[in-house]
């Protein structure tokens, strides 16, 4: 099947306009009436559910948390992306556009990514009207800083906090909505299904997580937020509940599931210490603004890397490309990374980590001032790693971070179900095959507080509010099979622990389907998946009860639905016969062994399609059409 | 490594609760003290052993979820650490450790080492907020804010609500929680409208949600991940004693106005 | 009335009726040193107050009131705070907190309980009536006050009582004298330092000032 996006007609920069003018409205008097669904209490799930609370409707907004505050997107560090075009350096709507087109490498869809460049600066706005502290300049006025992927200074930031200070605004607008009444909150509570009833989603089966209590809520509408599913590789920078669980199983439902292969390595992790390893810590992208990148020449080099003289240090991100240097895009310093420390030129233990200079910026700025820009980072660095980033380089390591794939959705940001929405991560978003630096932030934000209100309106109007209530037999059906399942992990009683299967299942897949993939890898990863995942059934062990607070269970789920979707991703990736983005298939690379694209068949968006627990998902495909950018080789030398 | 631990075990919520002691074996001085806990839960699990409950999410030190007194100290010895980010080196072998819950009326024990905090979220709830509407807000840069009140805002927003300063008062207070919010938003040009209304709302919130008041032990700072100072309390205080200036204990006062 | 019900309402009427109660017990210490400058010098000071008359009388009614309060609400929060943290940590460290803030309460209710002591001694004089200063008038037959705290600190258990329960009342203004800037909201960065230094500073000194009288006289230096 063709996929169509349902973009809007007309010239980029009207689509959205336009598009706005001809969707329906809910009137006033009628929105409370319609019940509408959140999951997750990220950006997008936070602001989508404070905004469409703010607009009258009945909100119920869950979380897996124990506060609606402490969704991931509280971690992310460096800052936003807004075309204000401050600093006078070039920036414009259509630069932003075009950045993020060509930093996903021409695997997005125009339209969206317009709309996201349109509404940035209303994001800078309304944050700041909401307290956030950007940083600023004695004068006043708000600072940027430079981010990678991009020429002009256009991040937005608050010290290496700006995620969290992002979640608090739009937490503090969906507080103020659940004293107004219209939003619920349900905090410690988990969703298991999508109920679907006449082919329109309308509810969703949650447990909580207190009492294990398994029921149903009913809405008009859903929203899912529910993140990216990068701790299918076990360590990640994903929250260590982050999980896949709400995605794929609205995918069993009947949505689409988009190219899952495009997966984000950060290249500025701290790295792994050992087996005992549970998660691992980003530093921000922002460190490489004034940070240097180097290994040593000679292989193996142990000596001191204060004791290395420059002439014998290797500064690959500036030789490779020399004009955006260690600012180059993550998917491109992430690979360099690892091929240096294939090479042999790693440091560290295990030879698995690259350093990250700081020597030079504080010769040249001083101590103040990097301390002012990267304090609170080069505390962290310190903590877990017991050295002083001011004194020696740190070692940074690439980590799975960010999922560009997700739920397939269409300009609407409605899935192939309809009633289903998906913002943020969770959806395929607006990122293509790589998402650039500062824009995941921007992406939440511009779905949840300036997308969302409009396009669930167009959906809304053209139902009846209430028409299916809870005690449809559709939601009694996915109660009991949530039930099923559960009872079903809790009576296996198996020797091995969940976490020994999480940690199993991430080793496959970074080996395998990690930054640099190839077909006999996929192959052999497929193979080695659907063994863990019969052994999975056959062998693991829930301690504990259903009906009590009991993490193994939650996390047993999750892991479960990971496993599946694991197969899901090689599949994907399989299928993609092209290195793009975050994808990157050692079949298809250039002499100087850079990502070589497949515009001529693979300029598509693939859309899996479940079709039975044994039986293959059918792929579907929307085309992609690029009338505003030339589809060019990424060039970042 | 070796340690000991002697770590709160309860069942559930309002059931009868105690430490219960538990060997830590091969504990790698790289190690968070979460990490710690794992390793113990799996040998937990595989001698047929229900696991110690806790909460953790980011194991980053900034969502705030992770909760453990450990000897007498929210979230253990290291300054500015939370829990999840305290590595092993800072422990010695043969060490033993106290693992506690936070304790507060105000955070009643779910399981094991897991607290109820939506206190802190409802003290937030009751004005903790610009009552800003999505869109219609003028441009980001049509209002200067200093760099020192922008810089002070940000002290007071670092704030993660994880509840160490409840779990650390003596008198089981939210008043640095509460000030690092006040702090926040009074601090800047757009929070002053509410200014007033805001700490008298979240200071009654926070008695009725059975906080006790703050006494100037100042704990709280001490255990503070983020580091959030006692001067944001000092702060809240100028404020309400504004705030009563100006409307004299009218009941107004308690109650924001709704547009 | 809301102000009162407020948790930081409370700690302020804590905060401005300790700050009088401070006033008095500084103001009660200098006139305490006229006694080193012998029978003129206090006899002279307990003459001029009682002149005072109505006005005395009036500083005696704030101070009550402001004595009133400030036992009421110190004893209400108290009540209020242990009920906020019913379960004790098995094993419990202070980092910040000091002995003379934890323990507020009892030395509060053992100065209260020394001004009882106190007024009975001295202003009352029921406790030893035999030192009572009408029953030694002076040359003039006014009441010397000097012969009283005299005979009365010569006994070494009247001593000790003044010695120990001005301990409390020095251990109850190390806390509360920086406190109290914190609570009416006069800290900051820049003078947390100074304020914190500097009323554990006057807590001492005011401390020293006070059994100095009891210990010079006990040891025979003065008299």
């Amino acid at each position: 099947m063709i996929l169509d996006g349902r973009c809007p007609p007309g010239s980029l920069s009207e689509k959205w306009e336009r598009h706005r003018h001809e969707m329906k409205l809910v009137s006033p008097v009628n929105k409370r009436k319609y019940r509408i669904i959140v999951v997750g209490t990220g950006l997008a799930g936070a602001s989508a559910a404070a905004t469409l609370g703010e607009l009258g409707y009945t909100v119920e907004a869950i979380c897996y948390q124990d506060s609606a505050r402490r969704a991931h997107s509280i971690a992310a560090q460096g800052g936003i992306n807004a075309a204000k075009n401050y600093p006078n350096d070039g920036d414009s709507v259509f630069r932003l556009f075009h950045d993020t087109i060509k930093g996903g490498d021409f695997r997005s869809r125009e339209a969206n990514v317009y709309r996201l460049a349109e509404v940035s600066g209303c994001i800078i706005d309304q944050c700041v009207a909401q307290g956030v502290p950007f940083a600023r300049d004695y004068a006043g006025y708000l600072v940027n800083r430079s981010f990678g992927g991009a020429q002009v200074s256009r991040t937005f930031y608050a010290r290496g906090q700006t995620g969290q200070q992002l979640l608090l605004g739009a937490y503090s607008a969906l507080s103020r909505q659940v004293k107004e009444g219209t939003v619920t909150l349900r905090p410690r509570t988990e969703m298991l299904d999508l109920v679907v009833v006449d082919g329109e989603a309308k509810g969703i089966t949650v447990r909580d997580l207190v009492t294990g209590e398994i029921r149903s809520v009913g809405g008009d509408a859903v929203c899912l937020c529910t993140g990216g599913y990068m701790n299918v590789f076990y360590l990640s920078t994903n929250s260590m509940g982050g999980n896949v669980t709400a995605a794929y199983r609205a995918y069993k439902k009947g949505a689409f599931l988009r190219t899952r292969a495009y997966t984000q390595i950060h290249p500025t992790c701290i790295p792994v210490t050992g087996e005992h390893q549970s998660k691992l810590t980003l530093m921000s992208e922002s460190l490489r603004n004034d940070g240097r990148v180097w290994v040593p020449r000679i292989r193996g080099d142990r000596r001191l890397p204060r004791e290395i003289p420059e002439e014998e240090r290797d500064y690959y991100l500036e030789r490779k490309y020399p004009s955006f240097g260690n600012l180059a895009p993550r998917d491109i310093s992430s690979r360099a990374a690892k091929e240096v420390c294939d090479e042999g030129h790693g440091v560290g233990p295990g030879g698995r980590g690259v350093y990250l200079d700081f020597a030079d910026a504080i010769a040249r700025l001083g101590e103040g001032t990097i301390r002012e820009r990267y304090g609170n980072l080069f505390e962290m660095y310190e903590r877990i790693t017991a050295e002083n980033a001011y004194e020696r380089p740190m070692r940074i390591y690439p980590a799975p971070h960010y999922a560009m794939g997700g739920l397939w959705v269409d300009y609407n940001l409605q899935s192939t179900i309809p009633g289903l929405f998906v913002l943020g991560e969770a959806n395929f978003s607006d990122h293509g095959a790589n998402r650039l630096g500062a824009s995941a932030l921007m992406q939440g934000l511009a779905d949840g507080y300036f997308i969302i209100p409009y396009t669930i309106a167009d959906y809304l109007a053209r139902i009846k509010p209430g028409k299916v209530v809870r005690g449809h037999p559709e939601f009694l059906k996915s109660v009991e099979e949530c039930k099923a399942f559960v009872g079903r992990l809790l009576s296996i009683k198996g020797k091995r622990t969940v976490n020994e299967f999480h940690r199993e299942l991430g080793s496959v897949m970074w080996e395998n389907v990690g930054m640099i993939r190839s077909r006999e890898s996929l192959a052999g990863a497929l193979k080695q998946i659907s063994e863990l995942r019969a052994e999975f059934w056959k062998n693991v062990r829930v301690p504990g009860g259903e009906e009590e607070l009991n993490q193994e269970l939650e996390k047993a789920g999750r892991v479960a639905d990971f496993i599946e979707f694991a197969e899901l991703m090689i599949r994907d990736a399989l299928h993609r016969n092209e290195s793009c983005g975050g994808h990157f298939r050692v079949e298809y690379q250039t002499a100087e062994g850079e990502a070589k694209r497949d515009d001529e068949n693979f300029c598509y968006v693939a859309a899996w399609e479940y079709k039975g627990p044994e039986a293959e998902p059918e792929l579907h495909t929307e085309p992609l059409l690029f009338e505003n950018v030339q589809l060019a080789v990424r060039s970042y030398k | 490594m070796n340690l000991t631990l002697f770590v709160w075990r309860q069942k559930g919520p309002g059931a009868q609760g105690g430490l219960e002691e538990y060997q830590a074996k091969d504990i790698s001085p790289d190690m968070s003290f979460l990490e710690m806990l794992d390793v113990v839960n799996e040998d937990l699990i595989k001698d047929g052993k229900n696991p110690i409950a806790f909460d953790h999410d980011c194991r980053e030190g900034i969502c705030g979820m992770c909760s453990q007194v450990v000897n007498g100290v929210p979230h253990g010895p290291r300054e500015r650490t939370t829990i999840c980010q305290l590595h092993m080196r800072h422990f010695r072998d043969g060490d033993a450790l106290y693992i506690e819950p936070w304790r507060a009326r105000a955070f009643p024990v779910i399981k094991d080492l897991i607290v109820d905090r939506t206190s802190l979220d409802r003290i937030i709830q009751s004005g903790g907020y610009m009552s800003v509407h999505t869109g219609g807000v003028p441009d980001a840069n049509a209002v200067l804010i200093p760099k020192h009140d922008a810089d002070t805002a940000m002290d007071a927003a670092e704030c993660i609500g994880c509840g160490a300063c409840v779990a650390a008062c003596p008198n089981g207070s939210a008043m640095l929680f509460a000030a690092a919010k006040v702090a926040h938003l009074a601090q800047l040009p757009q929070g002053r409208a509410e200014a007033a209304q805001r700490v008298c709302v979240m200071t009654e919130a926070m008695l009725k949600e059975g906080f006790g008041n703050c006494s100037n032990h100042y704990e709280c700072q001490a255990v503070c991940p983020k580091g959030i100072k006692v001067k944001f309390i000092a702060k809240l205080n100028r404020e309400f004693l504004k705030a009563e200036l100006r409307s004299c204990g009218t009941p107004e006062a308690g109650t924001p106005s709704r547009d | 009335m809301h102000f009162l019900k407020s948790t930081v309402g409370r700690k302020l009427v804590m905060a401005v009726s300790g700050t009088v109660l401070l006033v008095f017990v500084v103001v009660h210490l200098l006139g305490n040193t006229t006694i080193y400058s012998g029978p003129d010098g206090i006899n002279a000071y307990a003459r001029a107050l009682r002149s005072l008359g109505p006005l005395l009388w009036a500083f005696r009614l704030i101070l009550v009131a402001m004595f009133i309060l400030h036992v009421f609400y110190g004893i209400q929060l108290t009540l209020e705070n242990r009920a906020a943290k019913p379960e004790a940590y098995a094993v419990r460290k202070h980092i910040e907190s000091t002995f003379s803030s934890i323990t507020m309460i009892w030395t509060g209710l053992l100065i209260g309980a020394f001004i009882v002591y106190h007024l009975l001694h001295f202003t009352f004089q029921v406790t030893n009536p035999g030192i009572s200063a009408s029953r030694h008038p002076d040359a003039l037959g006014r009441p010397d006050v000097f012969t009283m705290v005299l005979l009365s600190f010569r006994k070494f258990f009247v001593s000790l009582i003044y010695v120990g329960a001005l301990g409390a009342l020095g251990l109850h203004l190390l806390h509360s004298i920086e406190g109290s800037f914190q609570t009416v909201g006069l800290n900051s960065d820049r003078t947390f330092p100074v304020i914190r230094k500097g009323g554990r500073l006057a807590a001492l000194l005011i401390y020293f000032g006070y059994i100095s009288i009891p210990i010079v006289i006990l040891a025979g230096i003065l008299g």
